[in-house]
């Protein structure tokens, strides 16, 4: 698809997507949202990206093989799943909370890292399938 | 909640944590084979500590996240998941040795060893499940990462063993998921000891046996019994051997597992059930038996030797006593062992031979004598000929259905022992016996004759690491014969296994 108008916007959304991404993540602890959802649309962003300007132009743009923020995300998920072992002693995936809430982000504690490497093992996942059989097509 | 139950997470978050630093090493599959091998010695290491720890120490839970049972996420190890989780992380070294030698390049770059670990974490994972939504879950790993390993490297024969295997098992777990949500009507809560507690107050047992019918069937789909069992041997020889053999080892296991669980712990009422398990049973071993006896392809005769001698565990719970149970357990020890053993047999045989037919190969013991004796350890355990491994649970099984009085069951089981018998001995006279030729080997095509010494001795080292545990629990049966009675009298009395899990 080589339109210019669709090409023109890809390049407004591709920001205005990505911090609405960010934005469902944070919201998904006791709202409807989270690190699955968030991902889908991160991943959604870059494949609208790739629609607008060709696989290519998005492989630089991302600059590291999509496939690479799988392993990132599930180390993510189970260093925020360990740290209450080690910290405290408690089973694993016990929430550890830092006290106070932040402004904007509220309560920050290990279940928001968790999401945070859903959120990376989703958008890998996603953009290795879709730019795999973007490429065999 | 102790703290010593904590250690119940590390043989399972090792398998994880090695996962992800596989997929770290994606490119360097150099790195992969070696990270593989240290790593799986490790977990090994691990799950003999935990099998010690609950040996001495009785069996351990632990809730994730520190919510209390019946709510949380449960993990419970008593002594016969403790063992299956032992034999998994063995069956897991043997098979990361036999890969790093044996799976081609092309396929360990599109990340054999991450998903092989991602499968054992998957099995470890549904023998410590304690509740019954968690051991489906696990059931999905195992089964999307054996989806994997069956297609990688997309040979025709590969996928359309994968077709036939997934949507069966696919069907499976839909008739798994209907009996838990039903289940959860019934009782209003997912947790395996708490369910067993519960199972005694409900008013509506007609929909309760309906659930339990269903559980075997989803269960029974999984471990290859009659009549739903033709997917196994249609999908376990399109594989690479290593993969088939923690095929043959461990998934139908994990079926056998769940089923001896359940119907142990949950629903234990109906006498209707284990009736009819019996019946499913002798036509399982029947079937199997007969299934082998016209294989001709080595690799298909053992996928039909794993449906038939699923029976003898499937007869030992349908027979339901405690000396029956603890053959059923023994069994399973010994059948993990051999059956990975000799899927990893018939990969270097096709190593050595380019070919698994039996009417092509031939001559072997000419050639390889001390091999052939080394290969003839599984083949013969698998008989049961004493004092080898498959033969004293056998013994156990028959003496528990004469005193259960259950005649046509040990009828069957004497007559799969024999169709084993007399399968086996063609076996032997044909692959190693007849005489054969070396078949004409194009130099550097990566077969057995032209490998190095080293690539040879990483084919041929599980293979004897498992033959030397079959001998093990052959020559020093009275150790597992002494653990699998442990865990039959646990299984026979749930009250230990609820008290470890509800406080």
């Amino acid at each position: 698809m080589n339109t210019i108008i669709l090409r023109t916007a890809s390049n407004y959304l591709l920001p205005l997507l990505l911090l609405f991404s960010v934005f469902i993540l944070l919201r998904g602890h006791y709202l409807p949202g989270g690190g699955f959802v968030g991902g889908l649309v991160a991943a959604i962003a870059f494949v609208l990206h790739a629609f607008a300007n060709g696989l290519d132009n998005t492989r630089t743009l991302l600059r590291i093989h999509p496939g690479y923020f799988m392993p990132l995300g599930l180390a993510l998920s189970f260093l925020s799943g360990l740290a209450p072992i080690l910290r405290t002693g408690r089973p694993f995936m016990s929430g550890l909370w830092f006290d106070g809430p932040l402004p904007a982000i509220g309560l920050i504690g290990s279940p928001l890292f968790f999401d945070i490497g859903v959120y990376f093992v989703v958008i890998g996942a996603s953009l290795t399938i879709i730019f795999t059989i973007t490429e065999n097509a | 909640m102790t703290t010593t139950g904590q250690f119940l997470f590390a043989p399972l978050l090792f398998q994880f944590f090695l996962a992800v630093l596989l997929l770290f090493l994606w490119r360097r599959t150099d790195l992969q084979r070696w990270a593989s091998i240290f790593g799986n010695l490790t977990g090994l290491g691990l799950a003999s500590v935990l099998f010690l720890r609950v040996w001495r120490g009785g069996a351990l839970s632990v809730q994730a996240g520190g919510w209390e049972a019946p709510f949380g996420i449960t993990l419970v190890a008593d002594m016969f998941s403790a063992t299956l989780v032992l034999l998994t992380s063995a069956i897991g070294l043997a098979v990361a040795i036999y890969s790093a030698a044996s799976v081609q390049e092309l396929r360990l770059r599109l990340g054999y060893f991450p998903i092989l670990q991602f499968l054992l974490m998957g099995l470890a994972g549904a023998f410590l499940a304690g509740d019954i939504f968690n051991l489906y879950v696990w059931f999905e790993i195992i089964i999307i990462s054996s989806f994997v390993l069956i297609t990688i490297g997309g040979e025709r024969l590969q996928l359309e063993g994968a077709v036939k295997y997934f949507t069966i098992n696919i069907l499976a777990s839909v008739i798994f998921l209907t009996a838990i949500a039903i289940l959860y009507g019934l009782t209003g809560t997912l947790n395996l000891a708490d369910l067993a507690v519960k199972a005694k107050d409900i008013d509506n047992q007609a929909l309760f046996s309906v659930s339990a019918l269903m559980f075997f069937a989803g269960f029974g789909i999984k471990s290859a019994v009659f009549p739903l069992y033709f997917w196994l041997p249609a999908s376990y020889h399109a594989p690479p051997a290593a993969v088939s053999a923690v095929f043959a080892g461990l998934l139908t296991k994990v079926g056998v597992y769940a089923l001896i669980r359940i119907f142990s712990l949950v629903f234990t009422a109906d006498p209707f059930i284990y009736e009819f398990m019996g019946w499913i049973a002798i036509l399982t071993l029947f079937t199997g038996g007969v299934g082998a006896l016209v294989q001709n392809n080595i690799r298909r005769v053992f996928s039909f030797f794993i449906v038939c001698h699923i029976g003898f565990m499937i007869a030992g719970l349908a027979i339901f006593s405690r000396p029956a149970l603890a053959g059923a357990v023994f069994y399973m020890a010994h059948d993990i062992v051999v059956k990975a053993n000799l899927f990893l047999l018939a990969g270097l045989i096709f190593k050595i031979r380019h070919t698994n037919s039996m009417k092509k190969l031939g001559g072997l013991y000419a050639e390889y004598p001390r091999l052939s004796l080394l290969l003839a350890v599984p083949l013969f355990s698998l008989v049961g000929i004493p004092p080898l491994s498959g033969f004293w649970p056998k013994v156990s099984l028959v003496l528990a259905g004469l005193e259960g009085r259950h005649f046509l069951l040990v009828g069957a089981m004497l007559l799969a022992s024999f169709l084993t018998l007399i399968i086996i001995a063609r076996l032997w006279a044909e692959v190693f016996w007849k005489n054969g030729q070396a078949p004409e080997i194009k130099p550097n095509a990566g077969y057995f004759p032209d490998m190095e010494p080293k690539r040879r001795a990483l084919l041929v080292a599980p293979i004897a690491m498992l033959a030397l545990a079959s001998l093990y629990i052959g020559f020093a049966a009275e150790h597992l014969q002494l653990l699998s009675e442990r865990i039959a009298s646990e299984l026979s009395d749930p009250a230990s296994y609820i008290r470890a899990v509800l406080p």
